[in-house]
């Protein structure tokens, strides 16, 4: 096969590998339900991240297989020697330059995409989380409940409305990670940490800590449970007039936590 | 025996010991006492003897066992022992447990101890496998799961990957730029010996009352500050393996700046020399400040110093700052010597010139220096201010564009060449796909909302395995047989090596790969059970992590049969220009009889008549030239 036959068979395989790579991207299920505008968004983003790095990958992997095929040594060639070529100062200069560009401008787009996810909305409510060892607690201040701040162990949000969970530790350090809504931040021991999301789809998701707190670590999991507005507000009063002091978890069949 | 107590080596390494178990009693002892610590029964205390006698312990074995010998005579005004050069060259194995300032036997003393602790910490994960084949299992409680993680990590890390490289580049530096040995060869056997003692603290902490240090590799204050007395074995073993690697990288720098034969230039040094010269000024640079955020832990758990304690005005966050500060330049650290075994083998396997030379070897300069200015986007939800994401982020999409030019650099050698694709050969190509992923991950991860959701999962998990394993591993199995024959001077076989490489490649793919789904889908790390959902592909991952560790007993084989019995190897299997290949297999107690002469680039394959070194003394000019000739026959 001629040098120019053998590239083009290279390069049609290069391009089906390619094609082949971005609809498998499709195909596969990459992430647990989207239940936040955030998980729309980072996932959005993850799926250009995924689909710049195929022809990467496989220009990689086609260079090396195709050196393999047309290159490798063959009987008789046991002495032989390659050509002398030590470089090329404009193909340096292109595989340094496109990487730049292409890594600074996914870069840049991944801030555009973290503003959007982080923009503080013009109404949003505020839930306190505290991550002890293993388990979570919630306190709901005065503002939602319209009484004294509400301590619960269970974790109720509003559809459709921005939340941001003002995160503390009363011992080592946690990580309160909602996989559902694509986001978490650490719980640290003497400062406050935040996060913020709006959920938009109703159902009950993993809240998981995510950084190895000791023994119990692997089953600090809890549930969150975004319901509509009128659910929430009802859980809220149903919970203040018992004093927060039962589970409170009669409103709802799943409301089992751990 | 009187002599023999009084002689190094291991009967006055047992006494030293006794005799820093007894001054570890006493200090203690003296200082609660002195302290006021109430009754006698408060005076001696197990956890603080424990504690100052894992320093106390160690140093007295290298006491002992005459790590210090030398120094101590001169610093004493007697007589030092004369250089008679008896500790060069190993005659039999017992040569090898002994304080030996031939780098070449270090360099074999350095690489057999690393792949030691890569089987122990192999097993360990097998073990963490096992665990986690299916959601709930009781093969381990969760403590001992804890450690074994805790271990395996900090095992592969410090006692393998990190001295395998500082090994194989103890063993063939030296031979590369033409010297007769390192800089210090004296501080060259210490920093070996150093290893093993560090490693055995690590292992032993699963003795420790507690169990092992179960906090990760990472051992986050404020947990490590308040875990059992396990975690101490961690913190002070890193002092020893950090230590080490000091030694070493400051003996490398010396070594390669001020020993290289004539006319070798820093551009005329092979990339193999150029990657070691560039681990090593991170390795000085860097390798405090792990021992620094060790240090804050051991004075807050002995001492109470409250550097991590929130409540008493420590701050949580610095440590993580300080750790990182090393721990991000450590993985270049356990990268970059990797790239320059990868150099030399492609030069060679392809008989072309490396592909702009001068740029692979700026590259190398630009990651160090970059090195330096990423730590941060370990912390992407560590909750230290948000602004110092952005400068982090950007410099960790910019790293990745030098690792790509040496990744293109590579491809563009291949291309035309003649390949010969044996065992080593096929472990660089396979590391040029699995290393390829992990970069590409490597990059993913630097974007933050991205990283946000996957920080400290799964995913994480699997980019660090196609960075280390998929990367750093298969360019030591590259280096090994590469040099094999060198170091033994017997040749490895041919077949048994493609098997090992071609079953670790496949099942290194299915043990990790599906790793990135199960992060992306929500399973974090660092867990003994999951959730049910997880459990199909953690028992698939489970199953291909047996293959994968059995593909290692292919490699053992190989290597312990081939260095018993193997085929004698010529000076010089593959070819090679560099000057490690100009000398016999293995090389002489003095690397060198005639000191060579470097007089061009070491990769000029197919530039017809080129040579790199020449060992005949150069032409020598006209006026002097008739002294300088030897007596014609």
């Amino acid at each position: 096969m001629s040098r120019q036959r053998s590239l083009t068979v290279a390069f049609v395989a290069a391009l089906v590998a390619v094609a082949i790579g971005i609809v498998l991207s499709y195909v596969i299920k990459w992430f647990p339900v989207q239940a936040s505008t955030q998980a729309k968004n980072t996932d959005a983003f993850y799926h250009v991240l995924v689909i710049c790095s195929i022809p990467i990958f496989v220009l990689v992997v086609t260079v090396i297989l195709y050196s393999v095929w047309q290159f490798r040594m063959r009987p008789g060639q046991e002495l032989m020697d390659g050509p002398p070529i030590h470089g090329n100062t404009r193909l340096e200069v292109f595989w340094t330059a496109i990487p730049s560009v292409l890594l600074l401008s996914l870069v840049g787009y991944s801030f555009v995409v973290l503003h959007k996810n982080e923009q503080k909305p013009a109404k949003e409510i505020e839930v306190a989380v505290y991550g002890q060892q293993f388990a979570w607690s919630y306190e709901y201040p005065p503002s939602i409940t319209h009484g004294a701040p509400l301590k619960s162990t269970q974790l109720y949000v509003p559809e459709g409305e921005s939340v941001r969970f003002d995160i503390h530790s009363r011992d080592v350090i946690h990580a309160f990670w909602i996989p559902a809504f694509r986001i978490q931040e650490d719980a640290v021991p003497g400062i406050t940490t935040h996060w913020r999301a709006t959920p938009d789809r109703i159902g009950d998701y993993p809240v998981v800590c995510n950084l190895l707190c000791g023994l119990g670590h692997s089953l600090m999991r809890s549930q969150i449970h975004v319901v509509s507005e009128e659910r929430f507000h009802a859980w809220i009063a149903s919970q203040t007039s018992s004093a927060g002091s039962s589970a409170g978890g009669a409103l709802t069949s799943t409301a089992g936590s751990q | 025996m009187a002599a023999r107590l009084k002689a190094p080596g291991f009967y006055r390494a047992g006494i030293f010991m006794v005799l820093g178990l007894a001054l570890a009693t006493f200090l203690t002892w003296i200082v609660r006492m002195s302290t006021g610590h109430g009754t006698f029964h408060h005076y001696i205390d197990g956890e603080a003897i424990l504690t100052v006698s894992l320093l106390s312990v160690p140093l007295g074995f290298l006491f002992g066992f005459g790590g210090f010998d030398y120094w101590f005579y001169w610093a004493a005004g007697k007589p030092t022992r004369p250089e008679d050069h008896s500790g060069h060259g190993a005659y039999s194995w017992k040569d090898y447990f002994r304080i030996n300032t031939d780098h070449k036997v270090i360099g074999i003393q350095y690489t057999v101890n690393s792949f030691i602790f890569l089987l122990i910490g192999g097993l360990i994960a097998m073990l963490m496998r096992a665990q986690l084949a299916s959601p709930g299992s009781h093969f381990v409680d969760a403590n001992t799961y804890n450690g074994l993680f805790s271990v395996h990590a900090s095992l592969l890390i410090f006692l393998f990957i990190i001295p395998v490289f500082a090994g194989l580049g103890n063993f063939v530096i030296p031979l590369m730029i033409g010297a007769p040995d390192m800089a210090f060869p004296r501080l060259n056997a210490l920093s070996f010996w150093l290893l093993p003692v560090a490693g055995i603290m690590m292992l032993a902490s699963f003795l420790a009352p507690g169990g092992a240090f179960a906090d990760g590799w990472t051992a986050y204050a404020p947990l490590s500050d308040s875990a059992p007395v396990g975690q101490t074995f961690f913190s002070i073993a890193v002092q020893f393996a950090g230590a080490s690697s000091i030694m070493t990288a400051l003996n490398f720098l010396v070594t390669i700046i001020t020993m290289r034969a004539p006319g070798m230039s820093f551009f005329r040094m092979p990339l193999l020399v150029w990657a070691n010269f560039a681990t090593s000024l991170l390795v000085v640079i860097a390798t405090p400040f792990i021992a620094a955020s060790q240090f804050f832990v051991l004075l807050d758990r002995g001492l109470h110093f409250n550097f991590f304690n929130a409540g008493k005005g420590g701050d949580v966050l610095m440590y993580q700052h300080v750790f990182w500060f090393y721990s991000h330049p450590a993985v270049y650290i356990m990268m970059l010597p990797g790239f320059g075994i990868i150099s030399e083998v492609i030069a060679v396997k392809s008989r072309k010139p490396i592909f702009g030379y001068r740029m692979m070897a700026f590259s190398l300069l630009a990651i160090v220096g970059l090195g330096f200015t990423v730590w941060a986007h370990h912390m992407f939800t560590s909750g230290m201010a948000n602004w110092i994401r952005i400068p982090m982020a950007i410099t960790t999409a910019i790293i990745a564009v030098p690792t790509g030019i040496k990744i293109f650099s590579w491809l563009a050698t291949l291309w035309r060449g003649v390949l010969h694709l044996d065992t080593s050969m096929l472990f660089a190509l396979g590391f040029l796909t699995t290393f390829t992923l992990g970069g590409i991950s490597g990059v993913m991860l630097a974007m933050i909302p991205f990283d946000i959701h996957v920080s400290a999962t799964y995913f994480v998990v699997a980019h660090i395995h196609y960075v280390l394993f998929g990367g750093s591993l298969m360019t030591i199995f590259a280096g090994v047989y590469y040099w094999f024959p060198k170091m033994t001077g017997r040749m490895y076989d041919e077949r048994l090596g493609k098997w090992h490489f071609w079953t670790t490649f496949v099942f290194f793919n299915l043990t990790f790969a599906p790793m990135h789904i199960l992060g992306l889908e929500g399973m974090p790390r660092r867990v003994s059970t999951y959730a049910s959902e997880f459990s199909g592909l953690n028992l698939f991952i489970s199953l291909a992590s047996f293959a994968l560790g059995a593909s290692t007993l292919v490699f053992i084989y190989n290597i312990v049969t081939s260095w018993r019995g193997g085929p004698v190897a010529a000076s010089n299997p593959w070819r090679g220009m560099t000057l490690e290949w100009q000398v016999s297999s293995p090389p002489p107690v003095f690397n060198f009889d005639r000191v060579p002469t470097v007089v061009g680039g070491p990769y000029e394959y197919g530039v017809p008549g080129a040579v790199h070194g020449i060992f005949a003394p150069a032409p020598a000019p006209a006026t002097a030239g008739g002294a300088l000739r030897a007596p014609s026959p």
